[in-house]
Parts: structure tokens; C-alpha cells; sequence
């Protein structure tokens, strides 16, 4: 026989590899950017938190994590955290199920409201609540002209302002994919609901809530994991009283040139938001599941 | 009547939500015209005084054409890096883009003060703080996830029947990207090129660690100036970076409807 | 419709390279095909063979179809012809040549997709000036060309059109005017037709194979629709899972399928199991008439196709096999009905009759029994595997 079954095969094999490799190489340019720019030098990070002060390898840096000033601080960043995630929830919530049940032209107008202050800058938005808050600021010259209160109310350089801002700053981050889950959500679960003899309260908690819960979840997640390497609103607003992990990060290279310290402190962050993420991608890898198996 | 009531609660607490989104730049655009030195609302007197002291201001001016130029510059970096990026994702196909979009989502979500630090350590080394070209080349890395994703949604609704046709007309493959692709994915790169821009602009704390001197650019310096005392003229500065913002994000809703009316 | 198939030597085929000389310009309709020759291609994905080894001969200007259920290997085929997957294996030989490995945009084949992919940024007389322009045609040339294109598929007067004000049977014939504007060696079609709604589907499949008798271009087209490639081929290649498993003339196709695979998926068809002994072949105690000659095989399956049972009175029968049954159910479909007939041992089956009165009024109730007759020449076997 002439023409064995392996005629050609070699140098198409070779071609395919060629073209692999062709097509491979054009994420090249951006992958060295984030590797040179982003893992290379968080890596050699985390290598330097290893070493103590006088250059020996110790897990020194570590331990010194559960010194009191260190856990306060992770206890304070959680508190903020865990407080910021749940106003965004409160005020989040209802702000997507009404854009995800206004006409779609609407939504669209509304839907601007909450993507211009996503993409407009943090510190900005952090200098408006500084405007706002402070104590001749804007909310409380209102209430004390309104005969509310006598003495302005402390906002700024807080946690009040801290967590204010930072809502701000969320709520965004929580709205917009939920509002995404509950566009995907038909109206013909709540009207088959409806059918079945559901009121519109019993249908939205039984059929619409559910539907709505990964979405929820996820977006929870990343306002939390967000807030945990928050830096600019806290400093700003916290007025060094709310202290913060970035700002302890910040403040131990700043103040006390201590990287050993500071590394440590960044790897235990990157760890925390490594394994909320972690979290996220099960939720949603598993609300995958369910959409295959409907 | 019940729905009704039910809804008019629900549109009610929306619209105060939405409020509280909406105010504070409407609050800082409506006091940046204030004359006063302590800025109240509304204004007791109006006047144009505090853009004139940020026109006035060399310091100002250098930072403002330092973040455009920065921003620029990462822009013409990120999109062409990150349309690549998303146009090969695409043609691997699933086999990989698990591991690698993982890569790409890392600058999004690590937080962003460990990019700082870390950058500002790498760069001691190689002597790459305070200039124009390390910022650039922190906020490409930035950016590249965002244009890889605006870009990547692209190519996922476009059909690649139409460049495999063109190739199957004769033109090779990087003319078929360039005559028929392109064309067709121009608003997402253009979305993407637009969001990089932004991304770059506004960016604060990696600036923080690693600009200054001749590459101070105009968010760190507004954040130094924030932290001694709240200097009126940030309030002008935020209009305008607020109106900037508002523009470009118009102009990618422009571009989006346009894209849209040329598709249907 | 009445199928009228056309033996290869009937197809004109211009002269091979004759008129190569000339600028493109000035060769007119007969295009220069080209045979085609597939050559032990096999593709496979991890275990799955896509293509497994796979041979095929397609003369130059014939109209071949590569007919298959989703997954056969059809449209892979196609664009290993084309150029745009890659075998692990074999030759694409055209005019004696292996293009296996030259890239796409040099094979010179032109293509016709599912969706057509018209450019959207292009009006009609850009998109079929694309190749031109590619090849470094100048203005006027184009345009001449162009025209001539569009003529040729009736829509001379659309070329400043945008592709969104056409209809999609519009879309479809500036699709193919592109494909053989440049005047390719060979023309290729992924299920151009699985767009459209049916009446407009029938019209261009006539429209098509017009064309192609007009220019005598080699074409290979890929359809799941055998209705479709039966109007339309010289020859349909049926795959199933990666494999070419019969390749005829369509009418010898349908009429003598080699295969139960293909009585099952070309027309409808009962099976019942045939034992052949010393050269006779018995349906339980039925001695069968057979038409050709009768393959060795001890149990081989006989295929029934509706349309080909006479349903009997009580008159004889003489030339034809008879089988006897009970009917179980009768479906009316308009110009046809179908009967259902319990043959007994649980072998069932369907007889289509024409809904014409005394055809209909010779029915039995539900129950009663009914004779058919089958002619020799319709009674085929095909192993039972």
C-alpha cells in the first residue's frame, strides 16, 4: 500500500504545533506585563516575609501577627468589613430588584446612576463625603437648620464616615451583578407562581429570592474581600482612628521601614482574599451546575 | 391596587438609594463654585475662583498633564496587548482559559495596596520609582484585565464564520483580522481602550508608592493634599475629573448604541 | 418530484487549464475545476475519531453532497477541504497536487457558510469585490466582475445595498456570488440552505444546481436534509461517525441502500429478518422472488419502503411477494396515508398509500386484514448487522 494510514502526519502534527504556539504567543505581551509587574514582585514579597530583620529565614514575621496592635487592627478591618457588606445588602437589594423590574429603557437610565460613580474616582468620591460629613459639612448644617440637633454630629475621622464611604464605594460592586442575575430571572417563574396561586409577597420570597440568592452571595463575597484591602477611604475618612490592614501595611513601611513586617502582613491579606474568591467561584461554579441540570 | 402599593415602596426606597449615589458628586460639582474658603452648600456667593487657582497652579497643571500623559500612554499599551490577549482566548478556545484567565483576573483582584508596596520595592531595585515609565507600565498591567474582558465579550457574540469566510476568500490571517474582524469588534476595543484610560486616571494607591517628583500624577497629589487639609481647589479638580469620567463613559454608551443600530 | 440522476459523463467538463493563459477577466462561464481526491484523512479528538480514515473521489465539475445526522464528520470534512481544520492525517489532493498543508487563503475554494457570512460593514458589491480585491484585481476589472456576479445570481440591481436590508434569501445568493466571484477551483457549501423556510429552501436548491450546471464548477456539499441532497447531487456520500459509509447516484442510493444505516436514513423503511438458505431467502415460511443477485449471508434484513407496497385486493398476485397482516392503525396525511399492519411476531409494517377514493374505500375497518404485494425489483436485503 502506498498510501499508509500515517501519510502526511508528521509534518501536520508540526503545523498544528506551529500554529498553537503562533496563536499562544499573542498573550504573550499582556501575560509578561502581569507577571513581571504583578506575580514576580508579590512573590519575591511573600520570599522576603520569610526572612527576619537580620536576614535569617524564620517564621518571626508571622508570629508577630498575633500581637495585640496587629489583631486589633484585623479585628477592626473585619468589623468594617462585615458592617460595609451588610448596608450594601440592605440598601443594595432593593435598589437591583427595582432596576431588574422597571422597563427596560428606564433601567437603562437608571442602571447610569450606579456605573458613573463605579467608574468615577475613589478619591473623589472619598472627598464628598469628606465634604458632606465634616463638622461644618453639609449634613449637619441641614440637620441643625432643620432644629434636629443642637451640636453637630461627629461623621469624619471615624468609623461612621469610614463605613459611609465605603458603602458608597460598594454598593456598586454588589448592584451590578445582581442586578445581572436578577435580569437573567424570567418573569415566568413569578407568573407561574402567580398561576399556582402565590400572592406577589409569597412569590418573591419563595420563587424570585431563591433564584436570586447566588448572585447575592457572590456579590457579598466581593464587597467583603474588596473591603478588606480597602486603603484610600479609610485613610481619608477614618482620620487615623479606624486602622485598617492596608493602612498598618502602608504605615509599617512608611513609619518604621519594616518589610519583613509588612510582607507578612500582605501575604496574610492576599491569602484572606484568595480564599473568599475561592468561595465565590465554588457559588458560582455550582449555580453553573444547577443551569445544567434544569 | 396591592401590587401597586407594594411597588411604590419598592420605586420610592430605589430612588432614595440612587440618590445617595448620585449626591455627593452632584454636592462636590455645586460647591466647586462656591467664592468661599470654607465651602458650604449651596454657595452663599458663586464665582469661577478655585478653577482659577487650579489653572494658576503650576504644581496642579504638571500633575493633571502627568496623569493624562500616563494615562495615554497605558492606553496605547493595554489595548493593543489586551485584544491580542482576548483574540487568542478565543482561538485556544476552553483548553486553557481557565489557567489563564485566572492570570488575567489577578490585577482585579489583588488588593491593589500589595500591587503598591510590591511595585515599589521591585522598582527601588531597578530604579524604576518616581518615573513616568514605571507608572505606565504598573497601570498597563491594570488595565490589560479590562480591555481583556470588554474585548473578549466582543469576540464572544461576533461571528467568526466572517473572518474564516474572508479566509477562505484569500486574504491571510492577520488581513482577515484587520479588514473583517476589527471592524466589527471596534466598539468593544474601543470600550476597552476608553476603560483602560479611566482605569489609568483615576488610580490612586500604586501611584501613592510609586510616583512622584516630574511623574507625580493628579490622584496622588490630590490624595497628599487631602490628607494636610481640605483644600477648595480639589473640589474644582473633582468637577472636572467627574466631568471627564461622565464623558468618556457617555462616549462608550454612544459607541455601545451606535454598535448596536449598525448590528440589528 | 421526479428524480432524474445524471451519470458523469454527461456533466460538461471544460478543458483542463484551457484557457489559463488568459487574464481572469476574459475567462467566461466555464470555470476551471478541478478533481478532487481525499486520501486516508482521519482527525480524532483524544478517543473520538472525527474522521476516520476517510477516501473520497470527487471528478472534476461533479456535484457531490456529504450527508450525514449531526457529529457524522461531514462538516469536518469540509473544512479539511477547505483548509480550516487541520487533519492528523492523509492527503487533499486537487488536480493531482496534496494541499493538506497549504494554508487556507492559497486553496483557492470558494466557500458558502450556514449564517453566509456577509460582512455587516460591507454593501453588497464590496463584499463580493473582497476576494477581487485581495487578488489585486484593478477598479474596473471589480466592477465588472462584481456585476457579472450578481447577475449571475439574479440580484444585479442590490450592489450598493447594506447586508441588513436583505432578505435571507437574498443573503444566501450574494453569499454565493462571492464564492465563485474569483472563479475558485472548487466550490464549497455548509448547509447554505438550513436558513430559510422550506418553499424558499426548494426554490434555490433548483436555483443552485442550475448554477452549477451553468458554470460545471467541482462542488462539494455538506447538508443533513436528504431530501435536499437528493434533488441536488450527481453523487451523495452518506458518513456516519467520521466514516464515508455508502457513496451512489441517488436514486441507486435510495433504491438499493447497502447498508440498514442507510435504508434507515435516507426515506423511511420496515425492517423484517430474512434467513437465506442455499440461495433462496425465506420470511418465516415466504419463499421471497428476489430481483438481483442474492448475497451469501445467512440472516439478512429485507427493507420495506412505504410507497413501495401495493396494497392488494382479493385479486392474485402472481409476480410479486405477498405478505398478509392485520391493520393496526391508519394516520391520514393529506395527499398520502399511512397504515401500520401487524404482520404477526411482532413484526410490524408501514404501507403508503395515495388518498385517492377507491384506494381509500378498498381500506379495511381497524382490525381487518389486509394484503400487500411487493415487486422483485423493489425487494432489497441488506445484512443484518
Amino acid at each position: 500500500m502506498i498510501f499508509s494510514g500515517d501519510i502526511n502526519a508528521a509534518s501536520l502534527a508540526r503545523d498544528g504545533r506551529r500554529e498553537f504556539y503562533g496563536m499562544a504567543a499573542l498573550c504573550l505581551p499582556s501575560f509578561i506585563l502581569v507577571f513581571i509587574l504583578l506575580i514576580l514582585p508579590i512573590g519575591w514579597l511573600f520570599w522576603m516575609s520569610l526572612f527576619n530583620a537580620d536576614g535569617a529565614f524564620s517564621a518571626e514575621n508571622y508570629v508577630r501577627l498575633f500581637d495585640s496592635t496587629y489583631t486589633s487592627t484585623l479585628v477592626t478591618t473585619f468589623q468594617v468589613g462585615f458592617l460595609v457588606t451588610v448596608i450594601s445588602v440592605v440598601l443594595g437589594y432593593p435598589l437591583a430588584y427595582m432596576l431588574s423590574q422597571l422597563p427596560p429603557r428606564l433601567a437603562g437610565l437608571c442602571t447610569i446612576f450606579v456605573v458613573l460613580p463605579f467608574w468615577t474616582s475613589t478619591l473623589v468620591r472619598t472627598y464628598a463625603w469628606m465634604l458632606l460629613l465634616q463638622r461644618k459639612g453639609i449634613i449637619n448644617s441641614a440637620l441643625i437648620s432643620l432644629g434636629l440637633i443642637a451640636d453637630p454630629i461627629r461623621m469624619v475621622n471615624n468609623m461612621t464616615g469610614t463605613v459611609i464611604g465605603m458603602v458608597h464605594i460598594m454598593l456598586p460592586f454588589l448592584v451590578l451583578p445582581l442586578y445581572g442575575v436578577m435580569k437573567s430571572i424570567s418573569p415566568d417563574y413569578v407568573r407561574a407562581a402567580a398561576n399556582l396561586g402565590a400572592g406577589p409577597t409569597r412569590a418573591f420570597w419563595t420563587i424570585f429570592l431563591p433564584q436570586s440568592l447566588p448572585g447575592l452571595t457572590a456579590g457579598m463575597l466581593l464587597v467583603f474581600v474588596l473591603c478588606l484591602g480597602f486603603y484610600v477611604t479609610p485613610a481619608l475618612l477614618g482620620g487615623g482612628r479606624v486602622i485598617m490592614w492596608s493602612m498598618m501595611i502602608d504605615s509599617s513601611i512608611r513609619l518604621y521601614a519594616n518589610w519583613g513586617a509588612a510582607s507578612a502582613l500582605g501575604v496574610a491579606l492576599l491569602v484572606m482574599t484568595f480564599c473568599v474568591l475561592w468561595l465565590v467561584n465554588r457559588l458560582f461554579g455550582l449555580k453553573r451546575l444547577y443551569g445544567e441540570s434544569r | 391596587m396591592e401590587l401597586r402599593c407594594d411597588r411604590l415602596w419598592l420605586y420610592l426606597l430605589g430612588g432614595a438609594i440612587l440618590v445617595f449615589l448620585a449626591a455627593p458628586s452632584v454636592v462636590v460639582a455645586v460647591t466647586s463654585f462656591s467664592d468661599s474658603q470654607f465651602l458650604t452648600f449651596p454657595p452663599e456667593t458663586w464665582s469661577l475662583r478655585w478653577y482659577h487657582a487650579y489653572a494658576d497652579s503650576i504644581e496642579w497643571r504638571a500633575a493633571t498633564f502627568t496623569s493624562l500623559k500616563v494615562a495615554f500612554l497605558t492606553t496605547l499599551i493595554a489595548t493593543p496587548a489586551g485584544t491580542a490577549a482576548a483574540y487568542s482566548l478565543r482561538m485556544l478556545g476552553t483548553r486553557f482559559s481557565g489557567a489563564v484567565q485566572a492570570i488575567y483576573t489577578m490585577p482585579m483582584v489583588v488588593p491593589v495596596i500589595l500591587i503598591g508596596i510590591s511595585l515599589f520595592f521591585m522598582f527601588a531595585r531597578i530604579g524604576l520609582n518616581t518615573t513616568v515609565t514605571g507608572v505606565v507600565l504598573a497601570h498597563s498591567m491594570l488595565a490589560v484585565p479590562f480591555v481583556v474582558i470588554t474585548v473578549g465579550s466582543g469576540l464572544a457574540n461576533y461571528d467568526f464564520a466572517q473572518e474564516t469566510a474572508a479566509r477562505s476568500l484569500g486574504a491571510y490571517r492577520l488581513k482577515a483580522f484587520l479588514t473583517i474582524t476589527l471592524p466589527q469588534i471596534r466598539v468593544p476595543v474601543i470600550t476597552g481602550a476608553l476603560f483602560a484610560f479611566l482605569t489609568s486616571f483615576d488610580e490612586v494607591i500604586v501611584a501613592i508608592f510609586i510616583s512622584g517628583g516630574d511623574s507625580e500624577t493628579l490622584p496622588r497629589r490630590m490624595f497628599t493634599a487631602l490628607r494636610e487639609q481640605i483644600d477648595p481647589t480639589i473640589a474644582a479638580i473633582s468637577t472636572c475629573l467627574i466631568i471627564i469620567t461622565g464623558g468618556i463613559l457617555l462616549a462608550v454608551q454612544a459607541f455601545g448604541f451606535s454598535g448596536k443600530r449598525s448590528r440589528s | 418530484m421526479q428524480i432524474e440522476t445524471k451519470s458523469l459523463a454527461e456533466v460538461p467538463s471544460p478543458p483542463p487549464g484551457g484557457d489559463r493563459g488568459k487574464p481572469m477577466s476574459q475567462r467566461t462561464g466555464d470555470m476551471r475545476s478541478q478533481p478532487l481526491t481525499i486520501k486516508n484523512v482521519a482527525k480524532a479528538y483524544g478517543q473520538l475519531k472525527v474522521l476516520d480514515d476517510v477516501n473520497l473521489d470527487v471528478g472534476s465539475g461533479e456535484f457531490l453532497t456529504l450527508l450525514g445526522a449531526s457529529g457524522s464528520g461531514k462538516t469536518t470534512l469540509l473544512m479539511v477541504i477547505a483548509g480550516f481544520a487541520r487533519p492528523d492525517s492523509g492527503a487533499v489532493m486537487v488536480g493531482g497536487t496534496d494541499i493538506v498543508r497549504t494554508p487556507a487563503h492559497k486553496r483557492n475554494m470558494g466557500m458558502v457558510f450556514q449564517s453566509y457570512a456577509l460582512f455587516p460593514h460591507m454593501n453588497v458589491a464590496a463584499n463580493v469585490g473582497y476576494p477581487l480585491r485581495l487578488r489585486g484585481a484593478g477598479r474596473v476589472e471589480i466592477a465588472d466582475r462584481v456585476a457579472r456576479a450578481l447577475d449571475l445570481v439574479q440580484l444585479g440591481h442590490l450592489g450598493e445595498r447594506r447586508i441588513d436590508q436583505l432578505s435571507g434569501g437574498q443573503r444566501q445568493r450574494i453569499a454565493l456570488a462571492r464564492a465563485i466571484v474569483f472563479e475558485p477551483r472548487i466550490l464549497l457549501m455548509d448547509e447554505p440552505l438550513s436558513a430559510l423556510d422550506k418553499k424558499l429552501r426548494e426554490h434555490m436548491q433548483i436555483e443552485i444546481r442550475r448554477l452549477h450546471e451553468k458554470l460545471g464548477m467541482t462542488t462539494i456539499y455538506v447538508t443533513h436534509d436528504q431530501r435536499e441532497a437528493l434533488t441536488m447531487s450527481d453523487r451523495i456520500a452518506i458518513m456516519d461517525r467520521g466514516r464515508i459509509v455508502q457513496i451512489d447516484e441517488p436514486r441507486r442510493l435510495y433504491e438499493r441502500p447497502a447498508s440498514r444505516f442507510v435504508a434507515d436514513f435516507i426515506g423511511e423503511s420496515s425492517f423484517l429478518p430474512i434467513i437465506v438458505e442455499a440461495g433462496i431467502a425465506r420470511f418465516g415460511d415466504l419463499v421471497l422472488k428476489t430481483g438481483g443477485r442474492l448475497d451469501t449471508a445467512p440472516r439478512q434484513l429485507l427493507v420495506l419502503r412505504p410507497e413501495k407496497l401495493e396494497i392488494l385486493g382479493s385479486e392474485q398476485a402472481p409476480g410479486l411477494n405477498v405478505l398478509s397482516g392485520i391493520l393496526t392503525e391508519l394516520i391520514y396525511q393529506g395527499e398520502s396515508f399511512l397504515c401500520q399492519i401487524a404482520l404477526g411476531e411482532g413484526h410490524t409494517v408501514v404501507v403508503r398509500g395515495p388518498t385517492r377514493r377507491d384506494t381509500l374505500a378498498g381500506l379495511p375497518e381497524l382490525g381487518g386484514s389486509m394484503r400487500l404485494g411487493l415487486h422483485p425489483e423493489d425487494t432489497v436485503l441488506v445484512p443484518d448487522a
